[in-house]
């Protein structure tokens, strides 16, 4: 029993530091890209000694200040419920990754891991129930804060989430129908064949319109930009997190993109095959997993020891410019990717070549939950980008893009699937 | 009710099914963003944005700055407490007290020129009404800060001396 829990405690430690540090790096990445996006800098002054990483530093500064500051609450507030609701919101995005894999399997010794917290065969059903869940954290923050504004961003939220939940169920159906299964291991699996021997069974290649539904019902559900009905500010100020403050509000704010993990995670899992990599199933590349070792370690060491060359031109260019301790950054940087580089050369005197198969399975279950935290990227980085490109919609539009467009065209994707389904298993 | 030259009635376009179906839209959209973004990551120097405390924007010869007032060879204030710019400046900021100057050459000399900061408005009629040349705009500096109302209110030994430093 006590082996059970500590593997599964391991993994919940896993899948916490990962969405606690991809919350860290959108809320810089959000801040830069949108600055890039309009042709501004973006954070680049707070340091820890100088060393400033393009702004990522300033999220810590933000975690430091919200916890200092005071919390100022409504006096007419429901002291319960408000509370309550920014908890159950950040409890609610944590709990979806639990049905998440993000490998298939581990193998140390004769121990076969899998690489998923909890394989639930409900998997999809269990993060859909949950998922909506979110909307009660939006719901009874809004309505325990007592103020207009708030009460009406949570309306917003909760007409906007009864919309399109149906959408997301029915775009996910016809997935279901063509995988045969809830499971989200299954789905995974199912991804890694190829159709005709050259297309990758990706969700996206055999329901494209289903994909296209799932983007927008899932844009819709975790509240972004062009669907950000519930915390508008140009109507009604910040939304359903106005009368929050200090913690309180740092969690609804780390909740949304805790939020924009599970959905990146979500859609690389359910229509980008998850931590399948096109073309080199498994025993690929544990056949080959001395040489890819190599290569990689080959690869990284000379880009690294680049990109250290590149940060030592920058520290003559930038010589004089600050008189401070920011002019040491460049230098530093530039030394930790030499030594990362050449201990990374260094380390081919180890043989990876020779790395046997106990380690090359380890290995390719390192290299696949590489490649699914590579689509998660991808993913949460389009959610910024469609943020700072895509104008939001008006409330009537969502509602009409919500009930006539995406809900008719989501039931004719099922009735297509499942007639063509028949067709072929007949 | 119509206006001249408009049409009464305003027509929008009627968008085609592609354009309806947003998806094409955004993502030429996204397309232009993502234009914006490869460009910023490979110029990073060349972008507009001037970082203020490091570098800061080259103001002409004639741009307002804080106030000074003019020496003559002895190290005197040049200002003959005439009243011209305490009269013309709209924001009632420059009080002055003339007292007799001990040269019968000059008539008067400030006792007291003091220059209210924050009422100031930087239009510089004070330094065109001057007859003799005594107040200048001139120093270029417009960083002007203070912990205290009281230190924004300047005296005649401040502005004699006022070219260095932007902190008050």
């Amino acid at each position: 029993m006590l082996p059970v829990i500590l593997e599964a405690l391991l993994k919940i430690i896993f899948f916490f530091i990962l969405i606690m540090g991809f919350v860290v790096v959108l809320i810089w990445g959000e801040r830069k890209g949108s600055a890039f996006i309009q042709d501004r800098t973006g954070p680049n002054r707070a340091s820890i000694g100088g060393i400033r990483l393009a702004g990522l530093v300033h999220p810590v500064a933000d975690v430091f200040k919200l916890l200092f500051k005071e919390d100022v609450a409504p006096s007419q507030r429901h002291p319960f419920l408000y509370a309550f609701a920014p908890w159950l919101g950040m409890v609610v995005a944590m709990t979806t990754y639990t049905v998440i894999p993000f490998g298939d399997f581990l193998q140390i010794g004769d121990k076969v891991y899998p690489m998923v917290v909890a394989d639930l065969e409900i998997g999809m059903l269990f993060v859909l129930a949950i998922s909506s869940l979110a909307t009660y954290g939006i719901a009874l923050g809004g309505w325990a804060s007592n103020s207009k504004y708030t009460f009406l961003g949570s309306m917003r939220a909760t007409a906007q989430m009864v919309s399109y939940e149906i959408t997301m169920g029915l775009a996910l159906m016809g997935l279901f129908l063509v995988f045969g299964s809830l499971r989200l291991t299954d789905i995974v699996g199912g991804q890694g064949e190829l159709i005709w021997g050259w297309l990758p069974k990706w969700g996206v290649v055999v329901q494209p319109l289903g994909f296209l539904l799932f983007m927008g019902a899932i844009y819709a559900e975790t509240n972004r930009t062009p669907f950000d009905m519930s915390e508008r500010d140009s109507e009604i100020v910040a939304g359903y997190h106005t009368e929050y403050s200090s913690m309180k509000f740092a969690l609804f704010f780390m909740a949304e993109y805790a939020h924009m993990v599970v959905a990146a995670a979500l859609i690389a899992t359910l229509y980008f095959g998850g931590y399948q990599i096109p073309w080199l199933p498994r025993p690929v590349l544990e056949g080959h997993a001395g040489p890819i070792l190599t290569g990689l370690l080959v690869a990284g060491g000379l880009c690294s020891i680049w990109i250290g060359t590149l940060y030592f031109r920058r520290a003559r260019r930038e010589k004089g410019w600050y008189n401070d301790a920011r002019e040491r950054e460049p230098g530093v940087l530039g030394t930790a990717a030499v030594v990362g580089g050449l201990v990374m050369l260094g380390s081919l005197l180890l043989q990876p070549w020779n790395i046997g198969a106990g380690g090359g399975s380890i290995f390719v279950s390192l290299i696949q939950t590489g490649a699914f935290i590579g689509k998660l990227v991808f993913f949460a980085w389009l959610f910024i980008w469609v943020r700072w490109t895509v104008p939001s919609f008006r409330y009537d539009q969502v509602m009409h893009l919500g009930w006539k467009i995406m809900l008719p065209a989501g039931l004719v994707n099922l009735v297509v699937t499942a007639l063509w389904l028949a067709a072929v298993h007949r | 009710m119509s206006y001249k030259g408009l049409p009464e009635v305003v027509t929008t376009r009627k968008r085609s099914f592609w354009e309806s179906a947003y998806f094409v839209e955004i993502f030429k959209g996204l397309v232009v963003t993502g234009r914006h973004v490869l460009k910023n990551l490979r110029h990073t120097d060349e972008m507009p944005t001037i970082q203020y405390p490091d570098q800061k924007r080259d103001y002409g010869p004639r741009f307002r700055g804080r106030h000074r007032l003019t020496q003559r060879d002895d190290g005197s204030p040049k200002c003959v407490a005439c009243q011209m710019c305490s009269t013309v400046c709209p924001a009632d900021c420059i009080e002055i007290e003339a007292a007799e100057h001990p040269n019968p050459a000059i008539e008067k000399f400030p006792e007291t020129f003091t220059i209210d900061l924050l009422r100031c408005v930087y239009c510089g009629l004070c330094e065109e009404a001057c007859p003799c040349d005594a107040i200048r705009m001139d120093t270029g500096i417009y960083e002007i800060a203070a912990d205290t109302r009281e230190a924004f209110i300047v005296d005649k030994e401040f502005l004699l001396n006022n070219d260095k430093d932007g902190t008050l």
